[in-house]
């Protein structure tokens, strides 16, 4: 009898995506984004993506690359500062597209695509303009009475990547922060599925440092599993690591101008994870 | 006679808002409402629920920026559209724009396809506004702000079926959306403001009643419990000018 094992890489996950997919990120803002994967993205020859996120510079740090065609989004936020300053010349430029929705419609168009369900209703964003820019959405009126409702649409992935605080060969893993945002729906929702971690335990350890409610990605939901230090890096991964803020503002810093992106590029972006994480932690 | 600044008048304002609430998730964004929620249940509003921004929620009287927290339950984004959608919520937001009704942009100036500013985006605005009880804090009251027309409706406002619109709350004045048609009215002025100031920084023809009240002031506790309680390092300050 073998042990499962999903172990993986980031190049060999990033490998698997082609031009044009839909791609889902975990996390929530400045939280828990997997970062790691997010430059893996950026140095690669990837284009016209679809990025779906609550979203935080894994949106604007692809925009900046230029691998984005669209983003769907119910925010794009760096929390300290509210606004991702990479995102916001994207959109001012026309660069890239929006999908723009509320972010429980969002919640519920992950949850739909995991249910394999057509739709979920929802009075959120009637009378709003979300239906005015977004003229493929669709009501419903409820089959036991007169109310209309949004009917929103299964928002299905390609690919979702996560990056959560533990995890096994086997490829379950474990949030050990406040929240788990909605990483588990990320991975349901897309076709092909990937954690990274910042550290692989033993299976038989992994309850040494959360409680079994922590548990709360399992292998059903995963297709490649890899240990990445500081894979979240310039965003929180609590409690193993809070938002390191120089970080996060030197890359608000590098939407200053074309030379600045070029030079955070060089330095944060076009290098391996060992060196990036020598360069943050020296 | 008071002696409480344009501030803590603004901090007293937002907290009259959740007055009658109850046990409601009580949300705010920004300095003065955060000061405002935990202001109100200190005081005339015990039952309120308040979350750290995060994914706890917080039983003691918290002092901004503390972490020493007593810990009454979780409530990660998940539980949170469970609030939302059950109706059990009160929320303060800010907003960019906002119109007579109430409709508020979060999202964009300009053409949504191209925006001439892109904002923060929608979030949970529309949900906010269609499911229960909204209120918005505005540091800045301006034309800029107050506007004939939003570009891009994010709350909805009272003409676009909101659920409950209250307040909202300035660093000038306090309107509410009593009237027949959900227009918003100038509800009171803080001390030392004119009606002529409010209007003329509202790019819209709100309600002005004969007789408008004072703001009312902060009573003696309030301004104790705001100054050495709850902002003693005086945060406040940063947002509005005394």
């Amino acid at each position: 009898m073998t042990t499962p094992d999903l172990r993986t890489t980031i190049d060999e996950a990033v490998a698997e995506l082609r031009d044009g997919m839909t791609i889902g990120f975990g996390g929530w803002g400045s939280r828990r984004k997997p970062m790691a994967v997010v430059r893996a993205i950026a140095r690669s020859s990837l284009k016209d993506l679809t990025i779906a996120s609550y979203g935080g510079p894994d949106v604007g740090l692809l925009c900046a690359a230029g691998k984005v065609k669209r983003v769907v989004f119910g925010f794009v936020t760096l929390d300290s500062i509210p606004l991702d300053p990479h995102f916001r010349a994207a959109r001012e430029s026309g660069a890239v597209e929006a999908t723009e929705m509320d972010e429980g419609m969002f919640y519920l168009s992950l949850l739909a695509a995991s249910w394999r369900v057509p739709f979920l209703p929802t009075r959120a964003g009637l009378g709003s303009d979300v239906m005015r820019i977004n003229p493929s959405l669709k009501t419903v009126r409820s089959p036991y009475g007169d109310e209309e409702l949004v009917a929103v649409p299964p928002l299905g992935l390609d690919a979702a990547f996560v990056h959560l605080n533990r995890g096994d060969r086997r490829g379950n893993a474990q949030f050990l922060g406040p929240d788990l945002y909605f990483d588990d729906l990320f991975l349901s929702a897309a076709e092909r599925r990937f954690v990274t971690c910042e550290r692989l335990v033993e299976t038989e350890d992994l309850l040494s440092e959360g409680s079994v409610h922590t548990l709360r990605i399992n292998r059903t939901m995963v297709d490649g599993i890899a240990e990445v230090p500081l894979g979240a890096h310039f965003t929180s991964c609590e409690p193993d690591y809070p938002v390191p803020n120089r970080w996060l503002k030197e890359y608000a810093r590098a939407a200053a101008d074309p030379d600045a992106w070029s030079a955070y590029r060089k330095r944060f972006v076009e290098v391996s994870d060992e060196d990036y994480r020598s360069v943050v932690s020296s | 006679m008071s002696d409480a600044t344009r501030d803590e008048v603004c901090v007293v304002a937002c907290a009259e808002s959740w007055r009658g609430d109850g046990a409601v998730l009580a949300s705010a964004f920004g300095v003065i409402p955060t000061l405002g929620v935990r202001l109100a249940r200190a005081t005339f509003e015990p039952d309120l629920l308040i979350s750290d921004g995060e994914a706890i929620l917080v039983a003691n009287d918290l002092p901004i920026g503390s972490n020493e927290k007593t810990v009454e339950g979780w409530v990660p984004f998940r539980t949170v559209f469970d609030l939302v959608w059950s109706g059990r919520r009160h929320v303060m937001m800010g907003a960019t724009q906002i119109d007579l009704h109430g409709n508020q942009n979060i999202s964009a100036l300009g053409d949504h396809a191209r925006p001439k500013v892109q904002l923060i985006g929608v979030r949970g605005a529309p949900g906010n506004t269609i499911n229960h009880a909204t209120s918005y804090w505005i540091q800045n009251h301006s034309a800029r702000t107050f506007v004939e027309r939003v570009d891009m409706i994010s709350g909805i406002g009272t003409d676009h079926g909101a659920a409950d619109l209250r307040r909202v709350v300035t660093n000038l004045c306090v309107f509410d959306f009593d009237t027949p048609d959900g227009s918003m009215r100038v509800r009171s002025l803080h001390p030392g403001v004119t009606v002529d100031e409010v209007l003329t920084n509202t790019g819209f023809s709100p309600v002005v009643p004969d007789d408008i009240p004072e703001t009312r002031p902060p009573t003696p506790e309030e301004l104790s419990l705001i100054r050495e309680v709850l902002d003693p390092g005086d945060l406040r300050k940063t947002e509005v000018k005394p």
